[in-house]
């Protein structure tokens, strides 16, 4: 399998990248800490990778898209998943009123994304197949006020992968949004943990099937379905008067 | 708290907590301590007042020499990670503690042994290199050939010489992921050290549990065995299937006699035993792993665990015997308590806690100031026949009695970060 992984540095895509390797397949990572990037290369291929290439841009600047396109093309002539990861929750508590904060909370869980898969779909038209997916979050469902720059972003995101989906139907692409819960990783070191967060290893797991699955929005864990069912039908007039 | 110990006694107030990064001493940190998966009993993984690093996304494998069992990789990983990813090319860690999430980083610190400890010494006799982090940012490689004193001083040094990065491993082959084991009954302690010689060279894991109640002899099941040579599987241990302690057990639920009933039932339920079989490693070396949050059960006070090493002449048996009366008479309740006879293998680390001789681990349900008091005694005890306590298991003992314990203290002293630091450090004055 060739697997092209962007924000390849974050606790999941790692997770899910291991996976991968297990099963012998070619990956491509994107990242922007090369010191990083080296590590999880060596421990892929220790781990049964058939061959890990790596690439180290600022996942915001897209000047090196084209740059990435061309290395992509020339190590898999066939990308079976793109998965784009990456991702910043901030502290909106500390940034609330940071305008270049805010500006990079919408570059790093939209734009790049955005940009990344906006510039990776004509190749997938191309292919005629093979899966895209991305990583969402619950956040995205209803904008609370605890975390709207990030919800928002989020939810920016997921009506985007909704309309590339879309358009990719036609070409036999599948498009699969990973819609998050509470996931302990480098993201969510500082709170603190209780029954209802999942483990990256397991979230993984969950991913790669979901993949495979060719599934197009999936809760992880899948109670999260449910919850934010329920938080989406409350009415605006009570909600906006809740502190969640 | 967050980061509780094993025993979860004592407790802390005040702990901060950040993931490893290059940079990580370039924040302005009071002390720091590497955490990995919190699995020491006492107070030797806490820092209250400081910062804790915890270790856990220092998972990466660096290299495998598939040919001859060398395992490089990062020490975040724990040894139920590193065993999924070993056991089906036909290879085993050498050592194996009484639970598999360790992680390497803190095996390596507390030099921890196992049930093969008369065969292979511990965890610190495998490791071929080491690499450390200090506070003022070098990255030193470490072996029996380079820095050979940071090396040793880091090798069951408590986590206070540096963060350990990496480490080489040497592993040990096998051909099968089961093992043969045998368990014997055992009524004395005589008895028990007759298995323990008649089981040394032919039997790769060797212990016994010992019920510590039952009066003035020592009872008890031995059990010995070695990787199968009748069923050649190469499976490794699985995750399914494991029964978790959902709360914290009310304080009462272990109490002298509750204890005392449990290991009177054990005992019994096993005596016209001498069974062979043919079992996993995992529920072999690691039982306890099957109950995940086993230290609930002692409920929110936690429990203290005693583990002690004493040499194996008369005067250590004494000792050994007088602890298990002192334990009776202040009626201390300990239901998983057990016994091994150590090799003579020496470990490289300078404050390595086994010797050659007997080791007995008790664990003690939380019952206030009559289980201190006893403790004092046995530390007496253990002091008078030239043995010593576990720090590792420690959440007690007095500076003297720590000082008097390592002969080695003062050398030790001179390659801990002065950076680093932990609750123990500060309580036996390291």
């Amino acid at each position: 399998m060739n697997v092209f992984i962007c924000g390849a540095t974050s606790t999941i895509a790692i997770h899910v990248a291991r996976l991968y390797a297990m099963k012998k397949s070619k990956l491509f990572l994107v990242g922007r800490k090369q010191e990083k990037l080296d590590a999880i290369q060596k421990d892929l291929l220790v781990r049964g990778a058939d061959k890990v290439s790596i690439f180290c841009m600022d996942l915001v600047d897209k000047s090196k898209i084209p740059e990435l396109l061309d290395l992509v093309q020339k190590e898999m002539s066939f990308i079976d998943v793109m998965l784009v990861a990456q991702g910043e929750l901030g502290d909106q508590k500390v940034d609330e009123s940071n305008l270049d904060r805010f500006a990079q909370i919408l570059e790093n869980n939209f734009v790049s994304p955005g940009l990344l898969l906006t510039a990776f779909a004509p190749l997938f038209e191309k292919q005629q197949g093979g899966s895209l997916a991305a990583i969402t979050s619950v956040a995205a469902d209803r904008g609370r006020q605890s975390n709207y720059h990030y919800g928002s972003a989020k939810a920016g995101l997921s009506a985007f992968l909704s309309g590339l989906r879309n358009r990719m139907h036609a070409h036999h692409v599948q498009v699969t949004e990973l819609k998050l819960g509470f996931v302990d990783t480098a993201m969510t070191t500082q709170f603190k943990k209780g029954f209802m967060w999942a483990k990256p290893e397991s979230i993984a797991k969950k991913t790669v099937s979901a993949i495979q699955k060719k599934r197009n929005t999936v809760y992880l864990p899948w109670f999260w379905r449910w919850i934010m069912l329920i938080i989406k039908s409350i009415p605006e007039c009570i909600f906006k008067r809740m502190r969640l | 708290m967050k980061y509780p110990s094993w025993g979860l006694y004592p407790t802390v107030q005040n702990e901060q907590v950040c993931d490893i990064s290059k940079d990580v001493f370039k924040k302005s940190i009071s002390s720091f301590l590497p955490r990995g998966n919190g699995l020491s009993y006492g107070d030797i993984c806490l820092n209250d007042g400081g910062t804790l690093g915890l270790t856990r996304f220092m998972d990466h494998f660096i290299g495998f020499d598939r040919e001859n069992g060398v395992l490089e990789c990062e020490a975040g990983l724990s040894f139920d990670q590193i065993l999924k990813f070993i056991v089906p090319h036909g290879w085993f860690l050498p050592v194996l503690p009484g639970t598999k999430y360790v992680t390497l980083g803190g095996a390596i610190a507390n030099d921890v042994h196992g049930k093969n400890h008369h065969l292979r010494g511990t965890i610190g006799c495998h490791i071929l290199s080491l690499k450390i982090l200090r506070s003022d940012g070098q990255i030193l490689a470490c072996s029996k050939s380079e820095n050979t004193n940071l090396f040793s001083a880091t090798v069951a040094g408590m986590g206070l010489t540096g963060l350990i990065l990496s480490a080489k491993v040497k592993l040990s082959p096998i051909a099968s992921s089961y093992i043969d084991q045998e368990q014997i009954v055992f009524r004395s302690m005589q008895e028990f050290l007759d298995l323990s010689k008649e089981s040394a060279e032919a039997f790769e894991y060797t212990a016994a549990w010992v019920d510590s109640m039952s009066g003035n002899t020592q009872r008890g099941i031995f059990i010995r065995g070695n990787h199968s040579t009748i069923k050649k599987d190469l499976a490794p241990h699985s995750d399914g299937g494991k029964f978790r302690v959902p709360l914290y057990c009310p304080n009462w639920l272990l109490n002298s006699y509750s204890v005392r009933a449990f290991n009177f039932a054990y005992f019994h339920k096993n005596i016209f035993n001498n069974m062979k079989s043919c079992a996993h490693y995992d529920p072999f070396i690691t039982p306890l792993d099957n109950v995940l949050n086993w230290n609930k059960i002692y409920g929110r006070r936690g429990f203290l665990q005693y583990q002690f090493v004493v040499p194996l002449t008369d005067s250590g048996i004494e000792a050994t015997n007088e602890i298990f009366r002192i334990f009776k008479k202040y009626q201390l309740g300990s239901f998983l308590s057990v016994l091994k006879v150590f090799g003579n293998i020496v470990s490289p680390g300078m404050m390595s806690f086994p010797m050659p001789g007997l080791t007995v681990a008790l664990d003690i349900p939380f019952l206030g100031d009559q289980m201190f008091a006893a403790m004092k005694v046995m530390d007496q005890v253990v002091s008078q026949a030239g043995g010593r306590i576990y720090p590792a298991k420690d959440a007690r003992m007095s500076t003297e009695g720590f000082q008097s314990f390592f002969s080695k203290l003062d050398e030790f002293r001179t390659y801990v970060d002065p950076l680093f630091s932990s609750n123990f450090r500060r309580r036996v004055g390291i």
